[in-house]
């Protein structure tokens, strides 16, 4: 076996030939991070998109954070889904139970991070409460049920959409650091602005849609 | 006097879209016609409302250490019951919302006027909240699906009101991701214009 194949293999995908799983994989990578970009094509994640974008360091940190919570989000919401929900006949309840494995998540990562590496939380720390409320987080989670995804292509997937996220998330705190020196119109000033800002950004990474992955 | 104050708080003065800038995700994904933007706006009217009743009904029995928990439970209690009831009798509109209804569970508005109002205030004032929120979430949905849906189809309500040659030509891009974004950032602007008027006035 060749590497590619192994790593199809490991991933989970279901390769047709050789290098379809692979291609599955990269589809949803590119997919995520630049096609359908989380924050600015699918509008999941918006309140932390305008909350934590004022400036560059809280971004990078949010970002991290959203990386992390969003890959473990999206193993242990697959686990619980394939082994408890699917044979006891509950799917009904995937909501309840995806907000809650979401929720208690968020609490054991802050507590391990508290305990194990005291720096990564003090950067971390206060961005993970957060996230329990961010529909980027709950939407991976639906999202991955919805399309079927086996446990190494919902990872990947999630871990895209949360680099997508981040990008955005990133690019945009850049920008507004630029914008506070800018002379903006009065009525402007403040939100109506950033979304404009949004928009644009916006429409450049619709032209990403042109890939056609 | 108080309770019609209740009530109307979220129309305008505390408007949760334009005022406090809460649960953006939907409002800018789902108001791209008039029809998803009701949709939308009656299943979160229906969980606003009944979530509020729940939690003030509950509020001094729930210990305050794991409050949000709680009101998680609920808030999803009652978003999976709209999800069920409208793949039930709306397939249509429960095909459209998509992956929206479930995250009605994370939408800050519910979350926030839990925390904010219901576990402070009684049933009473606590419904009358949730209806009058509901209405305003939904008032602002349906200002921004009627701008999006006008410029981006020429249509409203799926009515044809611009005429066919628009129609056949309309200006896409309100209806895609970045006219959201843009319309939004307008919207917003012509509500603080409208504001600096009123303080100059008074």
């Amino acid at each position: 076996m060749n590497a590619p194949t192994i790593l199809a293999a490991l991933l989970g995908a279901t390769p047709a030939g050789g290098g379809a799983g692979l291609s599955q994989i990269m589809g949803l990578v590119i997919g995520g991070i630049l096609i359908n970009n989380y924050v600015l094509s699918r509008f999941l994640g918006i309140c932390p998109f305008l909350g934590v974008s004022k400036q560059l360091d809280s971004a990078l940190g949010m970002g991290a954070a959203v990386v992390f919570v969003m890959a473990m989000t999206a193993a242990s919401c697959y686990v619980l889904w394939q082994l408890l929900l699917v044979p006891l006949h509950l799917e009904y309840l995937s909501t309840i139970v995806f907000i809650l494995i979401i929720a208690a998540l968020v609490q054991f990562v802050e507590m391990v991070l508290l305990k194990f590496s005291p720096a990564l939380y003090k950067a971390l720390g206060i961005y993970l409460p957060l996230i329990t409320t961010n529909c980027a987080v709950l939407g991976v989670a639906v999202l991955n049920k919805d399309a079927g995804y086996s446990l190494g292509l919902g990872v990947v997937n999630a871990v895209a959409g949360a680099l997508g996220f981040s990008l955005a998330l990133i690019l945009m705190a850049g920008l507004r650091e630029r914008l506070e020196m800018s002379n903006t119109p009065d009525a402007m000033k403040g939100k109506p602005i950033t979304f404009i800002l949004a928009g644009v950004m916006s429409i450049a990474f619709l032209g990403f849609a042109g890939l056609g992955v | 006097m108080s309770l019609w104050k209740d009530f109307s708080n979220g129309f305008y003065t505390e408007n949760p879209i334009f005022r406090i800038s809460l649960g953006m995700c939907p409002f800018l994904a789902l108001s791209t016609s008039v029809q998803n933007a009701l949709g939308m706006g009656a299943a979160v009217t229906f969980v606003l409302i009944w979530s509020n009743v729940a939690i003030s009904t509950l509020r001094n029995v729930i210990p305050d250490k794991i409050r949000i928990p709680c009101y998680i439970v609920f808030i999803a209690t009652f978003v999976s019951l709209v999800d069920m009831v409208m793949a039930a009798y709306a397939p249509s509109l429960h095909k459209a919302l998509g992956i929206y209804i479930p995250l009605i569970v994370v939408n800050c508005i519910i979350l926030g006027r839990a925390e904010a109002f219901a576990n402070k205030n009684t049933v009473t004032s606590s419904f009358l909240d949730g209806v009058g929120m509901g209405i305003g979430f939904t008032l602002a949905m349906a200002l921004m699906a009627s701008i999006r849906e006008i410029l981006g189809s020429g249509t409203w309500y799926g009515i044809n009101i611009l005429g066919q040659a628009y129609a056949d030509q309309p200006v896409l891009m309100a209806i895609l991701p970045p006219g959201a974004f843009v319309l939004m950032g307008f919207v917003l602007a012509a509500f603080a214009v409208i504001d600096r008027r009123k303080e100059r006035a008074a």
